[in-house]
């Protein structure tokens, strides 16, 4: 029978109906300790040590301090020591602050080649979802299936529904992965992909590259998916050569993994269709990643809404981030750039942003950072002088981190501050208590950074 | 964890969509170590600024998508931990939902206007069981997985059923099923 690519991992991985195995635990310092804990109380051991790994990201600064001990912050100095002794008393490998393997979880599985097709791959993380760009059942979990996962290798589950969203067309010069993810989140919602298992499909998604697909992937949980996945074809295989995790057996992995894309014929529960090529760069204006436009609109009227629940919904969002009405998007002023995040740091989005620049700076009422993903794509930009580029142009080049996604360290918006950011969420509060997230790709961010206010890329001298 | 049977109180209605876990427990909250401690911190900001009144009843009901967001199972914490012993609401996210479930706190889905029925009431009484939500408004039926429900009932611990079941696993692995991935203590 014809089966979809989710069906072949899902039932090569059950151990009895809903009950799957586990090929890869990724752990970082903030859903864990109390898991670690919860095996201590009991006497259990942690089953698979060889099929764990654990980093420090969520709480590190990035102003280059290198060690854990040397935190400022004394809950997060804590909370990366407790991640580094649990991991030592466990056997987990760990590449804590200070590593040149450090960062963050999800841009540090697929740069080590432990994210491969076929696996299933969890982490006490929403946004593990980004690694089914490879081809694999990625899904983040809560701290008790960490813990579950930890003690079993297994996690207990229901299966989940299928949706393939079929992108035809090719996306306009301009157009990136960001601006398919927001615009589709946009279209069906933050609840549009509750329960499924999505499989991002057509020629679109075939010709990105593996960072631009793991930028659609990343943000499936804000469209309330469960798992993002996309077909493993030669731009993977290729992206995963030689890195240190891959099996050495490759060749001969490849041609296995070919066969695990959906067969002709295999049915989804649902099934949507979208023209790649008539999307528009889009920049939130609101208070969720679905409350989204094209940079060439205006802020939506929420008095022309027909739901009430959407009315007071987008109401209360405008009031939050101090917009009114009929604003054209490029008429909005950030005084904060954030270039970042598991969505948006990897070595091919900073060198899309270094290379927008063209010799301008930063305006002068704006300031701009750049984070990149982890140590790795750090050493790497530097190599390739892209550190040179972005301070000369007067933004701040920072250590490998999450940074200002979400502001559990150093790295917040002040109480009002309007930011454009590559990252994934643009809640209340996210940013920093009272900051003010606009989502957008990294070019369009480093554009805003340079104009002091939003710009449409694809009209950009 | 505590095993539910029947939930009965007063309701608190939290009238609004897409409560993301970032509202139910800001992120300043998350460097604690422990599962406790966290009752006093839910929706830090919204209270704070006075956005909201919430009182600790055994029931609370909410917007739809409810938990949206961030994994965080400090948002279950939290609830539990200020007073609340369920949560109904039209829809929640995947994560949350099986969060609830892992801490013995009952997610419900009921359509919105039974919501607001329950809401408006003021006071139900919810049995798990029976999977029904009564309240002056009527008596409405709810969806939940069985094998969920019976874990609920019995306040199963899921890793010690799981672990019951090793041989099995020991068995996949001795398998196809163990050959797959890297080996994460051989990657420097």
């Amino acid at each position: 029978m014809a089966m979809t690519m989710f069906e072949k991992i899902w039932e090569s991985h059950e151990v009895r109906e809903n009950l799957i195995y586990i090929d890869l635990h990724l752990v970082h310092e903030v859903t864990s300790p109390q898991a670690f804990e919860g095996l201590r109380m009991s006497g259990r051991a942690l089953r698979r040590p060889d099929k764990t790994v654990a980093t420090a990201d969520h709480n590190v600064p990035t102003d280059g301090t290198p060690a854990a001990n040397l935190i400022a912050d004394a809950l997060s100095r804590k909370q990366v020591e407790l991640l580094e002794a649990n991991a030592r008393e466990f056997g987990v490998p760990v590449f804590s602050l200070g590593s040149d393997s450090q960062g963050i979880v999800h841009v540090i599985g697929p740069e080590l080649g432990l994210t491969q097709p076929g696996m299933t791959i969890v982490c006490g993380d929403s946004h593990t979802s980004t690694h089914g760009a490879f081809g694999a059942l990625a899904f983040g979990i809560g701290t008790s299936e960490v813990e579950h996962v930890m003690a079993t290798q297994t996690l207990v589950q229901k299966r989940p529904k299928t949706m393939r969203i079929d992108y035809q067309g090719t996306l306009a010069p301009g157009v990136t992965s960001k601006d398919l993810i927001l615009a589709t989140i946009g279209r069906l919602g933050t609840a549009g992909m509750n329960g499924h298992a999505v499989e991002y499909a057509g020629e679109a998604i075939r010709a990105l590259t593996m960072e631009q697909r793991m930028t659609i992937c990343n943000m499936t949980i804000e469209g309330g998916g469960k798992a993002g996945m996309i077909a493993p074809d030669d731009t993977t295989f290729e992206y995963m050569r030689g890195r240190p995790g891959v099996p050495e057996d490759f060749d001969v992995k490849v041609e296995e993994w070919r066969q695990l894309v959906t067969d002709e014929g295999a049915s989804f529960d649902d099934e949507v269709e979208i023209d790649a090529s008539a999307l528009s760069p889009m920049v939130t204006w609101g208070t969720t990643p679905g409350m989204v436009v094209q940079v060439t609109d205006s802020v939506p009227d929420p008095a022309v809404m027909e739901s009430p629940v959407e009315r007071e919904a987008a109401e209360r969002a405008l009031a939050y981030m101090g917009l009114s009405p009929g604003t054209p998007m490029t008429e909005i002023r950030p005084e904060r750039v954030f270039i970042g995040s598991c969505t948006n740091s990897r070595i091919s989005d900073l060198r899309e942003a270094a290379s927008a620049i063209q010799g301008r700076s930063v305006h002068p009422e704006v300031r701009a950072m750049v984070v990149p993903g982890s140590a790795k794509v750090k050493s790497q930009a530097e190599e390739e002088g892209l550190d040179e580029i972005f301070q000369s142009a007067g933004f701040e080049w920072r250590g490998a981190g999450c940074s200002m996604c979400l502001g559990m360290n150093p790295d917040i918006l002040m109480e009002g501050e309007r930011c454009a950011s590559t990252s994934n969420r643009n809640f209340e509060g996210r940013q920093g208590k009272g900051g003010r997230t606009h989502l957008m790709s990294p070019t369009m961010a480093t554009a805003a950074a340079i104009e002091g206010h939003f710009v449409d890329i694809r009209e950009w001298e | 964890m505590e095993p539910i049977d029947v939930i009965e109180g007063d309701v608190t209605f939290l009238d609004r969509s897409d409560v993301d876990t970032d509202q139910i427990i800001p992120k300043q909250f998350l460097k604690r170590v422990e599962r406790t401690g966290f009752g006093e911190f839910l929706f830090y900001d919204w209270i704070k600024d006075g956005e909201i009144e919430l009182s600790p009843n055994p029931i609370l009901v909410a917007g739809p998508n409810f938990g949206s967001g961030s994994s965080r199972e400090h948002a279950v914490w939290a609830l539990q931990q200020f007073g609340f012993d369920c949560v109904i609401a039209p829809s929640f996210s995947d994560i949350f939902y099986s969060n609830c479930t892992k801490n013995g706190f009952l997610p419900i889905v009921l359509p919105e206007e039974e919501c607001r029925q329950v809401a408006g009431a003021g006071e139900a009484r919810i049995e798990l069981d029976n999977q029904t939500v009564a309240c002056d408004g009527g008596k409405f039926l709810f969806q939940i997985d069985g094998e969920i429900k019976r874990r609920l009932l019995g306040g199963l611990d899921d890793i010690a059923l799981t672990l019951a079941e090793l041989d099995s696993i020991e068995r996949f692995e001795d398998g196809p099923g163990g050959t797959r991935g890297p080996v994460t203590t051989a990657v420097d």
